[in-house]
């Protein structure tokens, strides 16, 4: 344990109230959520000193709340949660794959989608199914709230649009008719508590009785500083037949959507083939 | 910061209430072993990866080592030290780790005891993908899995058949 | 898998045992001795404990991988006079840890050989502040040239020990094989090599020290060898051997990296009790146990073998080299398990093996379960089904014409005078696993799909206990005496750290005299009350110091016979009675026993040829795989583990001995990589060093048989290295069914196969 407590704070506010004030106050606070990530930093000695302001207690942040056109979830619903939800599981169900490929039990269970959100890792395992299910954010502050669509959130690596004071309070999911298609794959070290080498998550529609690709919406992670919606991709297949020269085309343009590295875990290569090869295995059948 | 912050948090460790004055952040790991006195509980990489640390927060499976106190200001939390039914009588996962090898160093074991019991708790019936999924938090380099897997499945049994009629 | 397929295995297929007397405990799954205190949370661990007064302590290393250290600086706005201060100044001369070429300073003085290297000792009550101290120490250093890879390190440009960076070299050498190679049919050549592994016990390494110049200096921590640290803090502080004392806590797990790195930790915590006066404890956290303590070496293994026209190996040309890091450490000792086990089971006429280990700008590597056998056997085992792919033979049938059998020589001179019979034991191992079968069927299924399937084997040996006349050398003593209440216990340095010690200590002795396992106690490895039976390594408990505890446990019973107190036959209750009877009317009852290697064995230094271990155990390994051609991840779908070991002292620890084992090395063989940057592991932290977890291993299904040994304790052999030796060859093997891409390094990554597959198909 590396972190020199003295050089933190660390309080619970009982309302939300409190916590805006707080974050739009000169103190500098910073939100504290499950805490499965902030940890990690406080243990190696590089959590940034400062204030922090534990969301547990906010009691407006939880839940699951099922509306006609939209399923919302509380910014501090935790991944057990999420896999355990009726509703997520059917009309959702890439998220819940997305939660139960983060990390093990004990951090499922504490870890939120708030803070995957706000943690901002391009490695996060929630990002890329919101991305593709459309899903909006909640944001409040002092000022009021904000709605934005989550495609557009991230702005760069650990960069989002989330102004000074605010907060992430709700995920918003739009009820759908089920997909023709829906995929999410992460290919990790290893098949438990792995970070993502690459993960690509696919929603796609297609007219019925027609071969015709009428919208695909790719996402994929760990291959940009951020969350990526694979635009070029997308192109490629959609308004169309989906034959073997539409995907061959999907799989070259894919290498313009992304930028994977070499790092730790894996190479710039081994991404790349691995993201062409997870787009023909969604379609592949 | 001028002064370092103090809480008073208070806990129900193995039913058991305590109060301690710590500080907010300090990892719940830290204070059940330091201030507590409860070295049962294991440190293995302070990433939240090993699982050693594992402890029941509310019932649920956390791992201490990422929890800051302040985070269980008012929870029953329950360590391997609150495991075993009485001085002389071992929970069944207990018995079942000694009956079929399922520790080895044992420094893993506590976490692994705890996340077997959370299993069982979710699934009492557990198929084989059951339990590697519910123990896939919790690493152990002595054993290969093989016999903690048979342990857990053997306790399973066991819960299901109270020798006495006693709720297992 | 089902758990009753699991519970079926294990099966044990009983050689002809001529038993002495009967076995009540020996051979049964009794309670683990330490097993209870293990559950309930009980068992205590170095970081368990806490001494009045303690301090924490903690370590500043260098981050450079070669330089001269300018100096050091304590900046910040921190109270350094509250601090206890220990550098390189403070060591007793000559400043260095004793093992085998004391090379390796305790601290690092003018010269720093390696990044992590030790360099200041600090000390504060305040485990917090002690970090932020730790980053305000800031140590210049003046780069010097360093060295990296194998290649540089042979090239010698630049020499960084020694004059040419070589710790030690062997040759061994039988028959002409440049004339044997000239003349083959085939000549088929291979590269190899092995990155090196972090052991990764769950307990990161630790130590309590309390030191003072009247008390002397007494030391508690997590460790293999209690005397390998009792010898390394008498040397330094230059005291006589009553003023050490080393108390083995509980030790979770060590796997060899807790044999030799511990007198490194041991010695700083009592540099740092010595100069403040108050009991230190130093414990490391995973980071930096990860960066700082020993691996496996690295290896990199050339192959050249010449076969004739009926398959038989008439030449083999080895050179085997491994990393050793920037100190010596035990690497000539891993070198020469690794030589030694180069050639595997096979006979040859002509052989060359050139071992050299070589030092790099790197922590230095040093135990870690195998020591040299599980790189040298990758190569050969990866390279018998190169070559039976290349002179068109099955991989079995070429082991098969290539076997050693009773009664011929090995590499170094060994006639094997036991019965060799791996022929028996392919047979077996090929049928628990349908073998054949599913040869055939994964070829025809492999035509189409994604998920491409292979089976593979290896086969090999694991010799037990100190290669040549290390037993002699060490000639390790056991002590049992009896207690007032007229129990026994056991007095071995020999360490519990998870493989059951404790618990077969209790069945032999119980076995040995008839009396009941309960009461059959085991001391806590206290240097101050045990002898030294030696380390806890190279597979030897059960088979060398179990057999001293067997005849220490017969040399108490005779005394009381002697005695007149016992008399044959005589109950378990007799024996408890007999011997409260001796401590209280004749005091004290102990009786001591001392190694004597078994008659005939011989083995000579200076020529490096001889009977290189008194027993071997004999295994094949059978993986099957499946290799996703979407990710080219390889999953390890079933495993079979045949192994004869002589006797199976209790089936539950064996076989878990076999299956950590076999996790670990499947660890080795497909996920754990250590990245290298500028000579340090970048890589360190659980996160970005990938171990199995419960979800990626295969069911495991072991097997023993039994041919016992006549000098191990009811014909027991050792077995505890063994599984690391086979596992990464039947996966390479199983790998190369399934995708036809030969691996030829490890750890074989997802990355790596496919590189190699996309080569492959390059060159078609």
């Amino acid at each position: 344990m590396r972190g020199y407590l003295p050089a933190y704070d660390l309080r619970a506010p009982d309302t939300l109230q409190e916590v805006l004030s707080l974050l739009s106050s000169a103190g500098a606070w910073r939100p504290f959520a499950g805490g499965t990530d902030l940890m990690v930093l406080l243990d190696a000695g590089t959590l940034p000193q400062g204030r922090y302001l534990g969301l547990w207690k906010l009691r407006e942040l939880r839940g699951i709340t099922e509306r006609s056109d939209w399923v919302t979830l509380g910014a501090l619903t935790t991944y057990t949660e999420i896999m355990q939800s009726a509703i997520l599981q059917k009309e959702f169900p890439l998220l819940c794959r997305a939660a139960a490929e983060t990390g093990g039990v004990a951090t499922q269970n504490r870890g939120t989608i708030g803070g995957n959100i706000a943690n901002a890792s391009p490695a996060a395992d929630t990002p890329p199914a919101l991305l593709v299910y459309r899903a909006e954010l909640e944001l409040v502050s002092l000022a009021g709230t904000r709605r934005v669509i989550y495609d557009g959130f991230h702005r760069g690596y650990k960069r989002m649009d989330l102004a000074p004071g605010e907060l992430i309070a709700r995920v918003h999911l739009p009820r759908r008719p089920a997909p023709w298609r829906q995929y999410y794959r992460k290919v990790g070290t290893r098949r438990a508590q792995a970070i993502s080498k690459v993960c690509l998550a696919i929603v796609a529609e297609r007219d019925a009785g027609s071969e015709v690709v009428r919208d695909v919406r790719i996402a994929a992670n760990s291959v940009a500083p951020a969350v990526v919606r694979c635009l070029h991709a997308e192109s490629a297949l959609r308004d169309r037949p989906l034959d073997r020269t539409a995907l061959a085309a999907a799989q070259q343009a894919l290498a313009l959507d992304i930028q994977p590295i070499d790092d730790l875990r894996s190479t710039a290569r081994y991404r790349l083939r691995v993201a062409q090869q997870l787009l023909e295995e969604c379609f592949a059948s | 910061m001028s002064e370092t912050p103090a809480v008073d948090v208070r806990l129900i460790v193995n039913g058991h209430e305590v109060t301690a004055r710590v500080h907010p952040m300090a990892r719940l790991l830290d204070v059940l072993r330091h201030e507590l006195h409860l070295t049962g509980t294991k440190e293995g990489c302070g990433e939240g990866e090993c699982g050693a640390c594992s402890v029941l927060v509310e019932g649920e499976l956390a791992n201490s080592c990422l929890m800051p106190v302040l985070q269980a200001d008012g929870c029953a939390v329950t360590t391997i030290e609150g495991v075993a039914l009485g001085e002389s009588q071992l929970h069944a996962v207990q018995q079942a780790f000694v009956e079929h090898g399922g520790a080895q160093c044992g420094i893993c074991t506590p976490g692994m005891v705890l996340a077997a019991m959370s299993l069982l708790e979710r699934h009492p019936h557990p198929t084989e993908a059951n339990i590697r999924q519910g123990l896939a938090g919790n690493l152990c380099r002595c054993t290969g899995y093989m016999r903690i897997f048979e342990a857990v499945a053997r306790a399973a049994e066991t819960r299901q058949t109270p020798k006495d009629g006693a709720s297992p | 898998m089902d758990f009753a397929g699991l519970r079926r295995s294990g099966a044990l297929q009983r050689g002809k045992i001529r038993e002495t007397m009967p076995a009540r405990f020996v051979g049964e799954a009794v309670p683990r001795k330490e097993g209870r205190a293990k559950v309930t949370g009980a068992a205590r661990y170095v970081d368990d404990l806490s001494l009045p007064g303690m301090l924490y302590g903690v370590t500043v290393r260098s981050s450079v991988p070669r330089g001269r250290i300018r100096t050091i600086q304590f900046t910040g706005d921190l109270p350094w006079d509250e601090f206890t201060i220990v550098t390189a100044r403070d060591v007793p001369p000559p400043n260095r840890i004793a093992l085998i070429l004391d090379d390796q300073p305790c601290l690092a003085d003018e010269i720093v050989s390696h990044a992590e290297e030790p360099v200041v000792l600090l000390a504060h009550a305040d485990k917090g502040l002690l970090e932020q101290a730790r980053r305000c120490v800031a140590i210049a250093i003046d780069p010097l040239p360093s060295v990296h890879t194998i290649d540089d390190a042979l090239a010698a440009q630049t020499v960084v020990w020694g004059d040419d960076n070589i710790f030690k070299s062997y040759l061994v050498q039988r028959g002409d094989v440049e004339a044997a190679l000239a003349a083959a049919h085939r000549v088929i050549a291979g590269e190899y090599e092995t990155g090196a592994q972090e052991q990764l016990y769950i307990e990161p390494q630790g130590f309590i020290a309390s030191a003072s110049a009247d008390a002397g200096i007494t030391v508690w921590g997590s460790l293999q060898c209690p005397y390998y640290v009792h010898k390394a803090l008498a040397t330094l502080f230059g005291l006589p051997n009553h003023h050490v004392r080393v108390v083995q806590m509980e030790t979770g797990g060590g796997f060899g990296g807790k044999e030799e790195y511990p007198s490194h930790i041991a010695a700083h915590a009592a540099l740092l009790a010595w100069k403040s006066g108050r009991p230190v404890k130093l414990v490391y956290d995973r980071a930096e146990d990860m960066v700082a303590t020993t691996k496996r070496h690295p290896s990199r293994t050339r192959h050249r073998t010449g076969v004739d026209r009926d398959g038989r190996i008439v030449a083999m040309d080895i050179d085997f080299v491994l990393d050793g890091g920037a100190y010596c450490t035990l690497s000539p000792v891993v070198l020469s398990r690794g030589t030694l086990h180069a050639v595997g089971p096979y006979v040859c006429p002509n052989v060359r093996v050139r071992g050299r280990v070589v030092a790099t700008s790197t922590p230095p590597h040093g135990a870690f379960r195998g020591f040299g056998a599980p790189q040298s056997l990758f190569a050969l085992e990866r390279h018998m089904d190169v070559v039976a792919e290349a002179i068109g033979l099955a991989p079995d049938e070429l082991r098969r014409r290539n076997f050693i059998e009773q009664g011929q020589t090995s590499a170094v001179g060994q006639v094997m005078r036991d019965p060799v019979e791996m022929n028996r034991l392919l047979d077996r191992a090929l049928e628990l696993s349908d073998y054949h079968v599913k040869r055939a069927r994964f070829a025809e299924a492999n035509r189409q799909g994604r998920i491409k399937k292979g089976i593979g084997f290896a086969s090999f040996m694991h010799g037990a206990g100190f290669t040549g006349s290390g037993e002699d050398h060490l000639a390790s003593v056991v002590e049992i005496e009896a207690t007032p209440e007229g129990r026994v216990r056991v007095l071995a340095a020999s360490t519990e750290i998870g493989q059951g010690t404790n618990t077969i200590f209790a069945q032999i002795v119980a076995d040995a005299v008839g009396i009941e396992y309960d009461d059959v106690e085991i001391a806590q490895p206290d240097t101050a009350a045990v002898p030294n039976s030696g380390p806890t390594v190279a597979s030897r408990t059960a088979m060398v110091v179990g057999r001293l505890v067997e005849r220490a446990a017969l040399s108490l019973k005779q005394t009381l016979i002697d005695a007149g107190l016992l008399s044959e036959p005589y109950t378990a209750a007799a024996f408890n009675e007999a011997c409260r009877q001796h401590v209280d009317t004749r005091g004290p009852l102990c009786a001591r026993s001392q190694y004597e290697p078994p008659p005939g064995i011989h083995w000579d230094d200076e020529k490096y040829e001889g009977d290189a271990y008194g027993a071997y155990a004999w295994a094949v390994y059978v993986a099957e795989v499946s290799v996703d051609t979407t990710t080219w991840e390889t999953r390890v779908d079933d495993f079979v583990a045949l192994q004869e070991i002589g006797r199976v002292i209790h089936p539950v620890l064996a076989a878990g001995q076999i299956e950590g084992g076999i996790a670990q090395a499947i660890g080795f063989a497909l996920y754990e990589d250590v990245v290298w940057r500028d000579g340090r592991m970048a890589n360190a932290q659980m996160t970005n060093y990938i171990m199995p977890t419960s979800m990626d291993l295969p069911p495991i299904r072991v097997f023993f048989e039994e041919r016992p040994y006549a000098h191990g304790p009811f014909g027991a052999k050792g077995i505890g290295e063994l599984p690391m030796d086979g596992v990464a060859p039947a996966i390479a093997n199983a790998i190369e069914h399934a995708v036809g891409v030969s691996l030829t390094r490890l750890p074989m990554t997802p990355e790596a196969l496919m590189d190699a597959i996309e080569r492959q198909k390059a060159h078609v």
